[in-house]
């Protein structure tokens, strides 16, 4: 833990605290069940940053992804999102959400899913009209405007509910195992785009994911958690060079980031048990 | 599933003839399934489980021609006072059946916005259906009418009463049905409750709706029919039920040509729900059938 503590506290050092888009402190959250789903979680996002929370199942990070959007409250820390508090933050539309399966309404055309959040915040159908055929042809949908979702496939559908959580221009970006459910081609290719998009847009992401080489591809960090109790173990600075493409696949730094990531979580799930002695000699 | 491919694929005018065939042939089965049986039993003479004559039992034909036959003679023939009463009953049934679906509905929004007044007022709304509408009829015929509320009003009190139970059930569960990730989202946004039931909840739940409404449909003709005969209302087809009984040994196709248009309003309300599901809803194939 000192090694996850270390590295966000260095990270927190280089940058003001306040103008951070997501700080966590202290944070610990346990279920009724008596099930403690996360302890001593630390972590800082500075403002245009990609991170990746990564881990085993059960490690607590679409838990932890989930209490940054105050969908779950924490059992004890602070969350502070935008310099807020996560309660405000949410309150403020300060973060888009994209969960693994697309959650499209099926009584709504593809365009009205989009319009959804912008509906919500009371915006006129013209400003509605001209921002969804704006966030379409981003995700490279237009000509879709009518369809049913489920008239698409699982990428378009999940492209549908990009463009939703990015249609109001939030500052934070929640993604939670948003292509985990789709092909590894489609998966490659939405890489591809969420990058572009993210690389034009000034917005910062926390992506959840299961996927190592996906996790190295898209960030800026990757945040290595092991299990029971979810907990950082490491975090990995990715200095793959921007615009990264198809061919950052083939960089040996990418493969060499892949392997460092892979330790990391071989080592966290090998320190069961013995997790606390293990993690203080985990100084990177 | 496999009809809504064909339709997509072929012409429209061939599923259309496929189902005027299929509807054909099951009026001919059932044609023959009658007859045959009075044939067989009347041959032999079997008496298990009926006796089987021209009262228990009319020729189909037998009960065509009563509707083109007067009742009393030298009146109309007895379609004309059927219909009369179809319509009649048709009244109460469609006013019972959306004052029935209001209620039900509300009531549905009510309750799965409090968990308190679900485990409440769920046993009562249970025990309301217990009660037999026989018992009640009057008393809601007489105390409607002692306040001036036409029979027929009342009557369609009754069959509110049996619409409003499949629609409060099955619309709490739809406004419930939606992803709990869908919820999630709504959060997401801060929606506020308001727009969380109207964009979500109630599209959600709307298969679910029109699953009992069918339901209610013949229901409300039931509850309209039933609430007319202790009520004495003599306008509708209750009334014509009654009236019938009375003559059944001496004229029994008259009761069968009721019992036809009867159900036939059944119907015709069941295909009204059916239609107005069909052109309401743009759900995937699979949530349609």
């Amino acid at each position: 833990m000192s090694g996850g503590a270390g590295s966000a506290g260095a990270g927190a050092g280089k940058r003001a605290a306040a103008a951070n888009v997501v700080s966590i402190q202290k944070l610990t959250k346990s279920f009724r069940t008596g099930v403690t789903a996360l302890a001593d979680i630390d972590l800082e996002v500075a403002p245009r940053e990609f991170v990746s929370l990564i881990g085993p199942s059960g490690c607590g990070k679409s838990t932890l992804l989930r209490i940054i959007g105050d969908l779950v409250g924490p059992s004890s820390g602070t969350v502070r999102v935008n310099g807020k508090t996560a309660h405000q933050a949410r309150l403020d539309h300060d973060y888009g959400i994209v969960f693994q399966d697309p959650v499209l309404f099926d009584w709504r055309t593809v365009s009205k899913n989009v319009s959804l959040p912008l509906e919500l915040l009371g915006w006129d159908r013209a400003r509605r009209k001209e921002r969804v055929a704006e966030l379409l042809h981003l995700v490279e949908l237009t000509g879709f405007e009518s369809s049913r979702p489920w008239q698409l496939s699982g990428g378009m559908q999940q492209r549908v509910s990009i463009a939703r959580a990015l249609s109001f221009d939030p500052a934070l970006l929640l993604m939670d195992e948003p292509f985990g459910a789709l092909d590894e081609m489609t998966r490659e290719r939405l890489n591809l785009e969420l990058l572009g998009i993210w690389e034009k847009s000034a917005s910062t992401i926390v992506f959840v994911t299961h996927s190592i080489p996906e996790a190295v591809f898209l960030s800026t960090r990757v945040v290595v958690m092991s299990a029971r109790p979810g907990r950082i173990s490491e975090t990995i600075d990715v200095d793959l060079p921007h615009p990264r493409n198809a061919m950052t696949h083939e960089e040996p730094r990418f493969f060499e980031l892949v392997t460092a990531v892979r330790e990391a979580l071989a080592a966290g799930h090998g320190r069961h048990g013995t997790r606390d002695a293990a993690g203080t000699t985990e100084e990177r | 599933m496999s009809a809504v491919a064909v339709e997509t694929r072929q012409a429209r005018i061939v599923p259309a003839l496929g189902r005027l065939a299929t509807f054909v042939l099951v009026i001919a089965v059932l044609w023959a399934g009658w007859e045959g049986y009075k044939w067989l039993w009347e041959t032999t003479g079997w008496t298990w489980p009926f006796v089987v004559d021209d009262t228990t039992m009319p020729h189909i034909h037998d009960i065509l021609n009563a509707f083109r036959e007067p009742v009393t003679a030298g009146g109309p023939a007895l379609i004309h006072p059927l219909l009369d009463a179809a319509w009649f009953t048709a009244k109460e049934a469609l006013a019972g059946f959306v004052l029935g679906a209001i209620f039900g509905f509300g009531l549905a929004v009510l309750l799965v916005h409090s968990r308190l007044l679900e485990r409440g007022l769920l046993p009562y709304v249970v025990a309301s259906q217990t009660v037999p509408i026989l018992a009640i009829a009057p008393m809601v015929v007489i105390g409607l009418g002692s306040k001036g509320v036409e029979g027929w009003k009342a009557v369609s009190v009754l069959a509110a009463y049996l619409t409003f139970f499949p629609v409060a059930i099955n619309s709490i569960r739809g406004l419930k049905s939606a992803d709990p990730r869908a919820f999630e989202l709504m959060d997401s946004y801060a929606a506020s409750r308001w727009s969380i039931l109207w964009r979500l909840r109630v599209p959600a739940s709307m298969p679910y709706l029109f699953t009992a409404l069918k339901i209610s449909a013949t229901a409300a003709v039931i509850g309209a029919i039933i609430g007319e005969t202790p009520a004495s209302i003599q306008e509708g087809l209750g009334g014509a039920i009654v009236n019938f009984n009375q003559y059944y040994s001496l004229q029994p196709t008259a009761l069968w040509a009721t019992n036809i248009v009867c159900a036939a309003l059944g119907l015709v309300l069941f295909g009204l729900v059916a239609l107005a599901e069909r052109l309401l809803l743009h759900r995937a194939p699979e949530h349609v059938a």
